[in-house]
């Protein structure tokens, strides 16, 4: 209470003059401050879990290797002979024919991309939930009247949502996704070392970790166009909804899909009710699952066999054939008229 | 105001506003204007379209009518407006989740007349620390930080919506002196509305009532003085001062009445009784009579 003596003096000091803005910068830090929580932490903490149980994983296998060779002790009567009844890795890639390699490169890969799933587990629902309180949580607890007291326009607002969504979040999740990644290839070495095997012949050598990692990085700006109707939708609901923006979400789709099967509509236009739950529905809602789009990307499918094969499903040609496709510039059109719905609303919602 | 808006153009010019809700008219030809460097006082009561008309003048709902506001149209120009307007609508209205120097460092970033270093010294005289969320923050501290963000941008018109309502005795007087010591000025103009019409009326130049989405009185503070008189009628002289139609009536203790008088010529009345101006919140009664009747 005693600011008032204490700023008396400088009372009528002149004001700055007007200084240059960086709105959409901030807009998206703003996001970031908000939902640090769901956009930084959930990523960082679903690889740490991961790595976690990756760690207890080997220390359980470890024991029980141990458990059984020391019940095989009886039959071993020189006990520090750890290799004969324990697992000599060493021993197994000197054994190893061209095509064995191929395949555990592929089986390497594969539990490269499961280590690091965990944060785009993380991240879809992040994502998900966002959008749909994105414009309905500051209506809810009013400070929609503080935004608005400020030179922002709701495009500007709208479209920094729409950014984070898209684009930051799926980020911070690739980075958090690629720690993981490594973390586990660090991991796994330890316990090749472990095993007398070479790291580098038997996991970094055959396994493509660079490569996979240039790819999450390179699916980001697919991800981004893919997600657009979903990232709409739930915006849209978000902004429209005076409650429940969830449950708008969620049922309008699904029941305009069980209308559809119930009386065969898509029969009219030649096609299989499915069809409008692929397309419509899952679009609507599971925009936001990464690697969502793999329904609609082009395969070598002849190639497909074994663990092998994951080098050519994860590749950036088969990737960017997404990019061809009119299913995503049909969603990205759909999107972007939601997105302009929304933004619509936001700008002419009374909030009483 | 009227001497006022002949010679500038006004801060903001309503002409036959018109807004229904459902079930009501909110605005029903609302018209008037509003000169800069005045503080106005738009006072009526719950429900009559006080806050409809700011919402109105700061862009936020749709509405029939002619309204320029720093010469802009709010509907179609909000954007551009919302550089030289600024607004505190309702109190708390701050994201819970924000620190104080993000709030600052965001208004900072996106508002080009903020001045930053005038809101940290609006700050320095308080509890709040710049680590501290909103949501820590008492509804009086909350308030207190909004009007430091406020009082640093400097804007042309500020409105101000029950800025202090639900806040101690002691955060409404210091909102509103600091509002009048630092940040009011010829340049700027200033409209609040609030139901503490006694907290408010030493510092407004101007009044206007509102009563079902229509102006009732729209008034500078000494034309109010002069036209409004309050007479402290004796017993013996009642008839006499009823016949001079008084607007309102009160009796007190110990047989005498206090009669309210518009427009009637001071040497008539001084012979009635005693005479004085009348408060601001006595004319909104006398006025707003049989409003929820």
């Amino acid at each position: 209470m005693n600011a008032i003596s204490t700023v008396d003096g400088q009372a009528r000091s002149p004001m700055a003059p007007p200084h240059a803005t960086h709105k959409f910068g901030l807009l998206l830090r703003r996001e970031f401050w908000e939902h640090k929580g769901g956009f930084l932490w959930s990523p960082i903490w679903a690889g740490g879990i991961s790595l976690l149980l990756t760690t207890m994983a080997g220390i359980t296998g470890e024991v029980m290797l141990r458990r059984a060779r020391d019940a095989g002790e009886g039959l071993n009567v020189n006990g520090s002979h750890m290799s004969i009844n324990g697992l000599d890795l060493g021993m197994l890639t000197s054994k190893m024919s061209p095509e064995d390699m191929r395949q555990l490169g592929g089986a390497v890969d594969a539990s490269l991309l499961a280590s690091s799933l965990w944060p785009f587990i993380a991240m879809t629902f992040v994502v998900f939930f966002y959008c749909l309180g994105a414009l309905y949580d500051e209506r809810k607890d009013r400070s929609v009247l503080f935004w608005k007291s400020l030179p922002l326009s709701d495009r500007e607002t709208v479209l920094s949502k729409v950014a984070s969504a898209t684009i930051v979040a799926p980020a911070i999740a690739s980075i958090a996704a690629l720690v993981t990644m490594f973390g586990f290839l660090l991991l796994a070495s330890l316990l090749v070392l472990a095993h007398g095997g070479n790291p580098a012949q038997l996991l970094w050598g055959p396994g493509r970790p660079l490569s996979l990692a240039a790819q999450f990085i390179a699916a980001i700006p697919v991800y981004a166009l893919w997600s657009l109707p979903t990232v709409g939708w739930l915006l849209l609901c978000s902004a429209w909804a005076r409650s429940k923006p969830f449950l708008w979400a969620l049922m309008i789709p699904v029941f305009a899909g069980v209308i559809v099967s119930w009386f065969d509509i898509m029969h009219v236009f030649d096609l299989q009710s499915t069809w409008f739950w692929e397309n419509v529905v899952a679009r609507m809602l599971l925009g936001t699952v990464p690697g969502s789009w793999f329904n609609v990307a082009s395969f070598d499918a002849a190639r497909i066999d074994g663990p092998q094969a994951i080098s050519h499903v994860v590749n950036l040609q088969s990737m960017y054939s997404v990019l061809l496709t009119p299913q995503l510039w049909i969603g990205v059109l759909a999107g972007a008229a939601m997105i302009l719905a929304s933004i619509r609303l936001r700008r002419w919602r009374d909030e009483g | 105001m009227n001497a006022v808006t002949d010679t500038v153009a006004p801060v903001i010019s309503a002409r036959n506003l018109r807004k229904a809700y459902k079930n009501k008219l909110a605005l029903d030809g609302t018209t008037f204007e509003v000169a800069p460097g005045r503080i106005l006082g738009l006072i009526g009561p719950n429900g009559a379209g006080k806050t409809t008309a700011l919402k109105a003048v700061l862009g936020l709902i749709p509405f029939d009518g002619d309204l320029r506001v720093l010469g802009r149209d709010p509907r179609t120009e909000r954007d551009d407006l919302m550089n030289d307007v600024c607004f505190i609508a309702d109190v708390a209205v701050l994201p819970r989740w924000m620190r104080v120097r993000e709030a600052i460092e965001f208004v900072a970033g996106v508002h080009p007349r903020f001045d930053r270093a005038r809101c940290e010294r609006f700050l320095q005289g308080t509890q709040l620390k710049p680590q501290m969320r909103v949501r820590e923050l008492s509804k009086g501290m909350i308030v207190q930080l909004h009007l430091a963000l406020v009082m640093a941008i400097d804007a042309k018109l500020l409105v101000l919506d029950e800025p202090t309502l639900g806040l101690d005795i002691l955060y409404r007087k210091q909102f509103y002196q600091r509002l009048l010591e630092d940040y009011f000025d010829e340049q700027k103009t200033i409209v609040v509305t609030t139901h503490q019409v006694e907290e408010i009326e030493h510092i407004l130049t101007d009044v206007m009532f509102i009563r079902d989405g229509r102006i009732v009185l729209d008034a500078p503070m000494e034309d109010v003085g002069q036209r409004y008189v309050e007479v402290l009628v004796n017993a013996d002289r009642l008839e006499a001062a009823r016949a001079l139609k008084p607007i309102d009536e009160r009796s007190l203790p110990f047989g005498k009445t206090v009669m309210l008088f518009d427009g009637v010529a001071q040497s008539q009345l001084s012979a009635l009784g005693e005479t004085r101006s009348p408060g601001l919140a006595d004319l909104f009664v006398a006025t707003m009579k049989g409003t929820y009747a």
